[in-house]
């Protein structure tokens, strides 16, 4: 928009004050360039705090750690959605409006540019001379030559008995143009994602498989126009998993270098198999729903005898990794199943063990020497109180006793290793190590409009910056031609190519400037 | 030459980079300060016994023009010392060199480098060559003192053809930016009449010129940047804070661009804008990874 089209929406302000004037004024302020302008603005500026504070929707443990430390200032936090920008009401208030404003703004003057965009040329005024840019001809020139020179240099030509009009750079409204009407198809398209999308997390151990139901997820965050019924109904079962890592001797020991999991896919229930390598940043994708490995860990697998001599739970135990550099971990095992008591265990496993002094460490991610430490309690679980609880949290159970003397650091054990529990209440044997993966399922049906959408942003952008648009005049007098210039965008410079036009329409001319 | 070597010699590199950047800095400084003499101001009188004042432009002095040119020389040298410190770093680790702060940085400082000494072929723009140095220098010398990491792999998140996509056009966009936020600088520390500095219209011609290259190029990185992480992370818009500050510095240089070319804002006011965008810029940089951390895994400051 020029400035004087900036001018004139400002003048129309209300004229007399009725409902309706003070109506079409707020109308007119909020769809004003400059408003939409303040309210990308201030869209920005809002998301400040989102970079500040800790977003449950991106680490919800990293709230609760906030609020542990700072409970009374994240309550107040809290209040003013801190911890939750980006879904907080002020947020969508003024998404909403730019939304509005874009529409507004951008509507009327698509219309008003494809009207534009047919017109001819405004007839020469009368006098070129008095134009920022203008040249006297002093060879001979035909409006015919006038109109095919420019006609060559991709000017749109109007004619009339004695002169000629020619304009170019349409395209840098059309670019502006299409720029808006990106954005507001890009903010469209986020807001589709969000509701008919949906994200569900996932922790699979090797060996085990997965079905795309909600059920089968740990944690599921559909958008709000999400069924059960619309998940893809895809399974898979998990072969194996592989991570390498640097090995000794660099600087960067330990650090991880591939992950990469092997399923075996059925795109539908009855469909074929199909093997697919997950990795970082190759999800496997089923018709658009994607599938990522975000984490790994171990879960070492235990067989629990109990007191009667039964075996009371057999099988992987997926554990908590405590330590990212050298995948120390830590585990819990319930065993409910135990007779006469129930049994529990607390574990810390050690993928590369390496004593240090009365303690052992591990001192590399990858399992080149497994150990796990046990600590066994007895008692009950209290799994029938109704209480929710967290497979990797024995919690605060005032049941649980410890079985025997507890020790600071019990000696590890080695796969294959089993330790025996005291007072003959069972045993329990280390006979492997699995890994985990952490997978994250999403689908979101804005994807592939949100980047189409903002391809078209760029484009928009690149031609409403680049081009300009000019006019140029040629006007004959008595046998002599004058060239008048203007050009229509501010701050272009229009010097060189005016006079390379002069030139071109004849090589004898001398042009002059005075901006 | 084993990956060992060519690391090393990456690392020596940066050093001789340094140095001739300092080196150029000081050409730069003294043709800036000495290259012209004084406009002299003279009065003369006229026949009809009436004075009229008469300025003639200052002359150009040899030597310091001299060290100028000298100083281009040593830039473009410190530049192939910078340039084949970056070639043999990316050798040693067989990847793109820019797999973690002291490798973006470096990478950052050759870029603005590289459009100042083409721009200066093209332009008279040789007096920005004073700062261009300095930033070069100071920022090559924070990535050796603060964010040095030795040469090696980089974990799987960042091993993918998407480095070279989305990084390098951060690298680029980045570089286009410190130019234009040298010549706003110089903007306003320049004021209004006689000095040693170019006039503010080609100042700020020259910020204009480099930010509206950049800023397509800045888009196009974080929009290369959503598409990566699509494939990484599951969501290719997140808030994460790296995003969100890509998405402020997006802004800001679309308001400087906006207010000059429809708000009719020339001059000061823009220039602060762009300044305020280039803040953004930096922080998104530098700050980001100190103060918020976030999902960028390369951005371990060690
Ligand atoms: C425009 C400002 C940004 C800069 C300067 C920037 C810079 C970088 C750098 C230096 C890397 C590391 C790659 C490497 O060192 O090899 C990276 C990685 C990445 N960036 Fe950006 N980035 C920006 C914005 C974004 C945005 C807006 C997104 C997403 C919407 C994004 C997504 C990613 C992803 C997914 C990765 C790789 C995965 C990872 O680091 O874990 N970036 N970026």
């Amino acid at each position: 928009m020029t400035v004087v089209e900036e001018e004139q929406k400002q003048a129309a302000k209300p004229v007399g004050l009725g409902v309706i004037g003070w109506l079409r004024w707020g109308w007119r302020t909020l769809t004003s360039m400059r408003t939409a302008l303040i309210l990308l603005f201030l869209f920005a500026l809002a998301s400040v705090p989102g970079s500040v504070f800790p977003q449950r929707a991106v680490d919800p443990g990293q709230v609760a750690r906030y609020f542990a430390a700072e409970p009374v200032r994240a309550e107040w936090l809290d209040r003013f959605w801190m911890f939750d920008v980006f879904r907080s009401p002020w947020f969508a208030a003024i998404y909403l409006l730019l939304f509005l404003s874009l529409v507004g703004c951008v509507l009327p003057r698509t219309l008003a540019h494809l009207k534009e965009i047919r017109r001819k040329p405004p007839a020469a005024p009368r006098n070129l001379l008095r134009l920022p840019h203008h040249a006297e001809l002093d060879g001979e020139l035909t409006l015919a030559d006038a109109v095919a020179v420019l006609k060559k240099r991709r000017f749109r030509v109007e004619t009339g008995p004695d002169w000629v009009a020619a304009e170019k750079g349409h395209l840098r409204e059309t670019g502006n143009l299409v720029f808006h009407l990106a954005l507001l198809v890009l903010l469209l398209a986020v807001g589709v994602g969000g509701l008919y999308g949906y994200k569900g997390n996932v922790l699979v151990v090797e060996g085990d498989g997965f079905a795309n139901t909600v059920a089968a997820y740990d944690r599921y965050v559909p958008g709000a126009s999400v069924t059960a019924e619309s998940l893809e109904p895809f399974s898979f079962r998990l072969t194996d998993f592989q991570a390498t890592y640097v090995g000794p001797g660099h600087e960067k020991v330990g650090q991880p270098l591939t992950y990469s999991a092997t399923l075996s896919v059925k795109d539908a229930p009855g469909a074929p198999d199909r093997v697919v390598d997950l990795q970082v940043n190759e999800p496997l994708d089923v018709n658009g729903t994607l599938t990522y490995l975000i984490g790994h860990g171990y879960a070492p697998v235990f067989t629990v005898t109990d007191g009667a001599g039964q075996v009371a739970y057999e099988g992987p135990v997926p554990c908590l990794t405590s330590n990212t550099s050298t995948f120390e971990s830590e585990c819990v095992i319930k065993v409910p199943d135990a007779a006469p008591q129930q049994l529990a265990f607390l574990g810390r496993f050690l993928p590369s063990t390496l004593p240090a002094g009365d303690d052992w460490v591990s001192v590399f991610p990858g399992a080149v020497n497994p150990t796990v430490q046990i600590w066994p309690f007895a008692g009950d679980l209290g799994l029938d109180s109704g209480q929710p609880q967290s497979v990797y949290d024995l919690g605060a159970h005032q049941n649980l006793k410890p079985l025997g003397k507890m020790t600071a650091q019990p000696r590890p054990l080695a796969v294959g290793e089993a330790l025996d529990l005291p007072d003959g209440a069972g045993k329990i044997q280390f006979t492997g190590v699995k890994e985990w993966i952490a997978l994250q399922t999403t689908y979101d049906p804005g994807r592939m409009p949100a980047l189409l959408a903002s391809i078209a942003t760029v484009l928009g952008l690149v031609l409403s910056l680049t081009i300009r648009r000019r006019r140029v005049w040629v006007r004959m007098t008595d046998g002599r031609a004058t060239v008048g210039g203007l050009s229509r965008t501010e701050g272009s410079n229009f010097t060189d190519e005016f006079a390379e036009i002069v030139a071109s329409l004849n090589p004898r001319s001398g042009v002059t400037d005075d901006r | 030459m084993t990956a060992d070597s060519l690391a090393t010699l990456s690392d020596q590199l940066i050093l001789a980079a340094i140095l001739l950047y300092l080196a150029a800095m000081i050409g730069y400084a003294l043709e800036l300060a000495f290259g012209t003499r004084p406009a002299q101001v003279r009065e003369l009188v006229r026949s009809d016994g009436g004075t009229v004042t008469e300025t003639q432009p200052g002359e150009p002095v040899v030597w310091a023009r001299q060290a100028g040119r000298l100083a281009v020389g040593a830039s473009w040298i410190g530049w192939a010392a910078n340039v084949t410190a970056t070639l043999t770093r990316g050798l040693a680790v067989e990847r793109w060199p820019w797999g973690n702060m002291y490798e973006f940085v470096v990478a950052m400082i050759l870029a603005a480098v590289t459009v100042y000494l083409f721009m200066q072929l093209r332009y008279p723009v040789r007096f920005l060559g004073a700062f261009v140095t300095v930033i070069a220098a100071l920022g090559l010398g924070f990535a050796v003192r603060v964010l040095y990491t030795q040469a090696g792999p980089v974990v799987p998140a960042l091993d993918s053809y998407w480095v070279a996509i989305h990084v390098s056009a951060a690298i680029a966009a980045s570089g286009l930016f410190t130019v234009g936020g040298v010549a706003a600088a110089l903007y306003l520390i320049r004021r209004e009449g006689e000095s040693r500095l170019p006039a503010r219209a080609d100042l700020e011609r020259i910020a204009h010129r480099v930010i509206v290259i950049g800023f397509p190029i800045w888009t196009f990185a974080v929009i290369s940047g959503a598409l990566w992480a699509d494939k990484a992370w599951g969501r290719y818009w997140n808030w994460d804070p790296k995003e969100v500050w890509a998405f402020i510095t997006w802004v800001a240089y679309a308001a400087y661009l906006h207010a000059r070319a429809t708000a009719g804002w020339k001059g000061k006011a823009a220039m602060i804008v762009s300044l305020i965008a280039f803040g953004c810029l930096l922080f998104n940089l530098v700050g980001v990874n100190i103060f918020f951390g976030g999902l960028h895994s390369y951005a371990d400051v060690p």
